[in-house]
């Protein structure tokens, strides 16, 4: 069942900027979508026309099967969360989490019943009576979630929640939201420029890029089956190896200098592409083999379980991924990239091929 | 943290006799009878006739008309102190609400339209605006006292600044959970300008309290004095042998003095922080 539905939806700003180019795509019931892109993507945007605190320039929106694009932001059973978490400074966090329900109208006994719910789902029940100054920003963090949840929304937005958080307690509270909304079961719209983040907690990514949808997939499809170089450099740590190579037609892709591979797909048109390969799909072999192509290290990160390779495949650069377990080559390695998975896209517009 | 030393004790005291003295020795004074006062100047020990005086100050009915109080004077420079500083604010805060939060034709236009009516103190426009208030027949009436000085791009001007740095996703957040601009307005942005109304509250009631040019302007009714105007029209008598009654004039200055002072006492720990520190 859709929960949302974004048809053709648009922004362009007054001064004619546009943000965000006609776009579409569906919500499903309870699912977990986040929005992910470099800044200035329309991420944000997208989100804040759902929100409604942003005019839609075109298109339709549905939020529960309502069109609901010129609703008013507290008519469209919505809640959000900040980045900078938005909380009344002076207010305790009681009354934090019982002000959009006090707006409602909603009666004090069950406000109470609702703030006391969510204060001990999120155990922030000896907190109530502090105020968000006296919080640190990880109870925060939850307070912010606390007074999403108290609204029981048909949707929650999220934008940029845990970018004011330090690298560990991040780590923590994205577990922490992603199993929170699995109990509830509320859909939620996450937007995020951390694809850690997005690759983590999404059923579904949509990528974007200057205003335009690059992909939308599950994690696994977006890693592995990138539709184009945007994606494939955009998602993952360290990214995809992007090289450029020639496509004559005969099965067989040339490399810069002149080492050829052979080519994972065949299409009609020969001329300029690039190779994609995942650092931890290029295998390093131990000699000359048949095939292997000569790899030239740079540098090398040691990160404790595995070794990252900085170095040149062709005279481009290139990133091998190994275990821990395998010595470090020295200078020149080998690496087989015939029996690697290899992606190919088109030279000019990045699309897969 | 430093270390206090001698020195620092020894400046701070002396700060404190030079801004107290004054007060010190204008209190003494007054609890002596006038022809000691004129004979031997301003007093520094105290006197027999405090009771006296105070009494006869605050609560003998004098003046041409023979009805005035000093009671009555406190009480209109209250109204006055009071009605500015709050007239003020209110006042200010709903235009700067207005100016930073709503996007309204010439917006920019209208906010330094009031600024630069800081060049046009009452000074400079307390004819035409004298006129004003007898075509509305306002004269000797306390609206007319005070309404035509509320307008304050001052303080319009801080509460413009201290709204302009409220974080966007403040009142996004309250229109989420369905605050409307007047929710949003008394429920959010009142409580947060706490310290910043404080701050103006005291400005702007020491400035009413204070105001001579304009009462004296406006009010030939005995029953609308306020206690600065009252000290002068005991030293008025002087005329002839006759002395003043300089003990009396005294006690009205500390009058006048001590509620300006008990509101900056009050208020001092708002004020710094409504002027200095953004608690958000």
């Amino acid at each position: 069942m859709k929960q949302v539905t974004l048809s053709n939806i648009s922004k362009t700003y007054p001064n004619g900027v546009t943000a965000v180019h006609p776009t579409s795509f569906d919500i499903e019931k309870g699912e977990f979508l986040v929005l992910v892109g470099p800044s200035g993507c329309g991420k944000s945007t997208i989100l804040r026309m759902i929100a409604g605190l942003e005019p839609i320039t075109s298109g339709d929106l549905e939020i529960a099967g309502k069109r609901v694009n010129d609703v008013e932001p507290a008519l469209r059973d919505i809640a959000m969360v900040f980045q900078n978490y938005a909380l009344y400074p002076h207010m305790t966090v009681y009354n934090n989490m019982a002000y959009g329900l006090r707006n409602r109208g909603t009666s004090k006994a069950d406000i109470d019943a609702a703030v006391r719910d969510a204060a001990s789902m999120l155990n922030l029940g000896e907190f109530l009576d502090r105020k968000p100054s006296q919080l640190s920003g990880g109870q925060r963090q939850r307070v912010a979630m606390g007074r999403a949840i108290v609204r029981n929304p048909a949707l929650f937005l999220f934008d940029e929640p845990l970018s004011n958080l330090d690298a560990k307690l991040r780590g923590q509270m994205r577990i922490e939201i992603r199993a929170l909304q699995r109990r509830l079961g509320v859909t939620s719209v996450y937007v995020t420029h951390d694809q850690v983040e997005a690759m983590t907690m999404a059923d579904r990514i949509v990528v974007l890029n200057a205003g335009r949808i690059e992909q939308i997939g599950t994690p696994s499809e977006i890693y592995h089956q990138p539709q184009s170089t945007f994606v494939a450099s955009f998602m993952g740590a360290p990214p995809m190896n992007l090289i450029d190579a020639d496509y004559r037609g005969n099965g067989r892709l040339y490399l810069k200098d002149g080492v050829d591979l052979p080519a994972p797909v065949e299409t009609g048109r020969p001329g300029a592409v690039k190779i994609g390969v995942r650092p931890e799909n290029a295998r390093l072999v131990d000699s000359e083999a048949a095939g292997a192509l000569p790899f030239a290290i740079d540098h090398v990160e040691e990160l404790g379980a595995i070794r990252l390779l900085h170095g040149q495949l062709a005279g481009q650069p290139f990133t091998v991924h190994t275990s821990h377990e395998h010595a470090v080559p020295e200078g020149t390695a080998w690496l087989d990239l015939q029996n690697s998975t290899v992606l190919m896209f088109d030279g000019a517009t990045g699309a897969r091929l | 943290m430093n270390r206090t030393r001698f020195l620092d004790h020894l400046i701070l005291i002396l700060g404190v006799l030079f801004m107290v003295g004054p007060i010190v020795v204008a209190f003494m004074t007054s609890t002596h009878d006038p022809y000691e006062i004129h004979m031997k100047g301003l007093m520094t020990s105290w006197g027999n006739d405090f009771v006296a005086t105070y009494d006869k100050v605050l609560f003998e009915e004098g003046g041409f008309t023979g009805k005035v109080t000093g009671l009555a004077m406190l009480k209109n420079s209250f109204i006055l102190g009071i009605g500015f500083a709050v007239g003020k604010i209110v006042l200010s805060m709903l235009a700067a609400y207005a100016i930073v939060y709503f996007r309204f034709r010439m917006g920019v236009v209208f906010f330094w339209m009031i600024f630069t009516t800081l060049l046009l103190p009452l000074e400079v426009r307390i004819l035409p605006s004298y006129e004003v208030m007898t075509r509305l027949g306002l004269v000797d009436t306390y609206s007319g006292l005070i309404v035509p000085l509320l307008a304050s791009a001052t303080g319009t001007f801080y509460f413009r600044q201290f709204f302009k740095s409220v974080p966007e996703e403040l009142l996004e957040a309250a229109r989420i959970d369905g605050a409307g601009p007047f929710k949003f307005f008394v429920d959010i942005l009142v409580p947060l300008s706490r310290n910043m109304i404080a701050a103006i509250f005291i400005i702007m009631f020491v400035y009413g309290w204070n105001q001579y040019l304009w009462p004296m302007l406006m009010t030939t009714d005995e029953s609308f004095f306020t206690l600065v105007r009252g000290i002068k029209q005991i030293l008025l008598v002087w005329v002839g042998a006759q002395i003043p009654d300089y003990n009396q004039a005294f006690a009205l200055a500390v009058l006048a003095m001590v509620p300006p002072i008990l509101v900056v006492v009050v208020f001092q720990s708002w004020f710094i922080k409504g002027l200095t520190e953004s608690d958000k």
